[in-house]
């Protein structure tokens, strides 16, 4: 053997010595549940929690219908409103997310180096604090008599003993949504607006264009990726939200998450909670699709464009 | 692509470069209180005085003291502690394995997939996570106790380890290892006298951010511990659940210092790691 097949091999070896932990941890604890729980989700549902394993799509229909008294298919809307209910929250926090956090990315992307580092870092803090305690939070400044109800009689504008009283609305699951994950939208937004060139603005604004065209011209169509990707990073963990309709909801008004939650903690119905996550899973396929075409295209926009125009 | 660094000038407004778009400072200090009120409040009404946790009476440390005594917030406390000192290192020494193989192993069949793997923790929604693992411990009936969480964090902890150390490794000058090497160091002590002390403070921040998202998760252990091995935000959320009370922004304020110091100790350490890369 020469002394490079020699080497060689050893790499080879070295390579699944150091990469063989992580296959094998994550493909048995990962993998192997998200197949199981697929498989799941078609089978019977056993009363007492667990499942009979017999072949069963009943789960997935009970999404839409119920088995009424003469075992016939009813239309059944109640599964359909909190589908859409996530649906538009989910579609609500991102937009009023990227609202909010469009401005504040830009403004931070545009500041001096040292500055940036650190309000970057600013931002991911709440990223990596508790999520339920940073829910908790909005509950003592939503609930009766609580932060804002003290604020707003402070300045009068309360009756006595009244309240503003958002809790258990959708608002308030909607303000938690936001709160929760804004971080996860900035963070894409501000990275591909450090990217940008600011030279381009410049070039624009010696055409003519005022503000608004710049952003609607130059800054949107170049943030494009950090803005889809904002959007998914938002979208996807508020459909599957749990802590938020639940403590701010009152575990009244469901949303997909608290209704996979449900099946498992007191409905014991298996397939079904299965079922739903077998949806939500789905729905973050089909998002990182998008994302992944939206980087190529801008990819490759960006190759044709940019070979040329800069540098 | 050349960045042009944005020069403040000191210039009247009317001089205002075009960049610089008004308000948007107004904004961002109004993003900023949106993120941090929240907590302000969170921690100034741990130190309320009052019986009510919505109603603010006076300044008093009554409810850490209550924190002292009260046994099941020990109890959830330390294992919290064990299974985030557990789960933490193997999910680092883990990470550390595959950052070095993705970074210095070349390139071999299943690279890609690889990759995949390692962030497929992040990309699942976190209850659909918890429930799968709460399907497959009962269906295979494994019944560890606090093992089971040990084992569900130690996956998700992979790729928050991961992370940092690949970036690390990344800004490394591979030279240095070549250059070992050439001084007839084997692979082995190539990585021991060169890679690893090098390596160490992205290691010792995977390991942070591991130990953070460990100590702070709160679903996936909602779903798949017992009756036994409550954690920390699992105690908490039975708390809120059974009616408010000051102790719960006591405890509540000391796992956000935990977090916010940990992470941190990883930006001065990520942030010294830069300043030295761009002088050396």
């Amino acid at each position: 053997m020469t002394q490079s097949a020699h080497k060689n091999a050893t790499l080879a070896k070295l390579r699944l010595f150091g990469i063989l932990p992580t296959w094998v941890s994550i493909s048995l604890l990962m993998i192997g549940p998200l197949l199981i729980m697929a498989a799941v989700s078609l089978m019977e549902a056993n009363v007492y929690g667990g499942v009979h394993p017999r072949f069963d799509v009943s789960s997935y229909a009970q999404i839409l219908f119920d088995t009424n008294l003469f075992d016939e298919r009813e239309f059944n809307p109640a599964y359909l409103i909190i589908i859409m209910r996530s649906f538009l929250l989910a579609t609500a926090a991102t937009v009023l997310a990227l609202i909010i956090g469009f401005p504040a990315a830009y403004y931070i992307a545009r500041q001096p180096d040292h500055r940036k580092n650190l309000l970057v870092f600013l931002i991911t803090i709440p990223f990596w604090t508790n999520l339920l305690v940073r829910t908790f939070a909005w509950v003592i400044i939503l609930g009766r008599g609580g932060f804002m109800d003290q604020v707003a009689s402070f300045f009068n504008l309360l009756d006595d003993g009244g309240s503003i009283n958002l809790m258990y609305t959708n608002t308030a699951i909607l303000i938690g949504l936001v709160y929760s994950y804004l971080p996860l939208m900035v963070l894409p937004l501000y990275s591909s607006m450090e990217k940008m060139d600011v030279r381009l603005l410049e070039a624009g604004a010696d055409l003519y264009a005022n503000r608004v065209e710049l952003v609607r011209r130059i800054i949107l169509p170049l943030t494009m990726p950090g803005i889809i990707g904002g959007s998914i990073l938002v979208f996807v963990p508020c459909l599957g939200a749990f802590i938020a309709p639940d403590l701010l909801g009152g575990g009244k008004k469901l949303m997909l998450g608290s209704l996979v939650q449900l099946q498992f903690a007191t409905s014991r119905n298996w397939p079904f909670g299965a079922a739903i996550a077998m949806m939500l899973l789905a729905i973050v396929v089909i998002a990182l699709m998008i994302n992944a075409r939206a980087a190529r295209r801008h990819a490759s926009y960006a190759q044709a464009e940019g070979g040329t125009a800069h540098d | 692509m050349t960045k042009t660094s944005p020069i403040k000038v000191a210039s009247p407004s009317r001089f205002r470069p075009v960049w610089d778009f008004p308000g948007f400072s107004g904004l961002t200090i109004g993003f900023f209180a949106f993120l941090y009120v929240p907590i302000l409040v969170l921690v100034a009404y741990s130190f309320n005085g009052s019986k009510f946790a919505m109603v603010w009476s006076e300044f008093s440390w009554r409810w850490y003291i209550k924190l002292l005594e009260n046994d099941d917030i020990h109890s959830a406390a330390v294992n919290s502690l064990i299974v985030a000192f557990t789960a933490a290192p193997i999910a680092t020494i883990m990470a550390t394995l595959a950052a070095l193989v993705m970074v210095r192993g070349g390139e071999f069949r299943g690279r890609d997939f690889t990759a995949g793997l390692i962030t497929l923790p992040l990309m699942v929604p976190e209850i659909v996570t918890a429930v799968a693992t709460l399907i497959f411990f009962a269906l295979l009936n494994i019944n560890l106790g606090l093992i089971n969480v040990i084992l569900a964090h130690t996956v998700f902890c992979i790729p928050f380890a991961y992370m940092p150390i690949k970036a690390a490794l990344e800004a490394m000058d591979p030279g240095l290892e070549v250059a070992a090497q050439d001084l007839y160091a084997d692979y082995w002590q190539a990585f021991y006298h060169v890679t690893l002390p090098l390596l160490t403070p992205g290691i010792i921040s995977g390991f942070m951010l591991a130990f953070v998202i460990s100590i702070d998760d709160f679903i996936i252990t909602l779903m798949v511990a017992g009756a036994g091995s409550t954690t920390l935000p699992v105690y908490i959320y039975s708390m809120i659940r059974t009616g408010v009370t000051p102790e719960v922004n006591a405890v509540s304020t000391l796992l956000l210092a935990v977090s916010i110091v940990l992470v941190s100790i990883y930006w001065l350490l990520s942030s010294a790691n830069r300043k030295g890369g761009a002088m050396g």
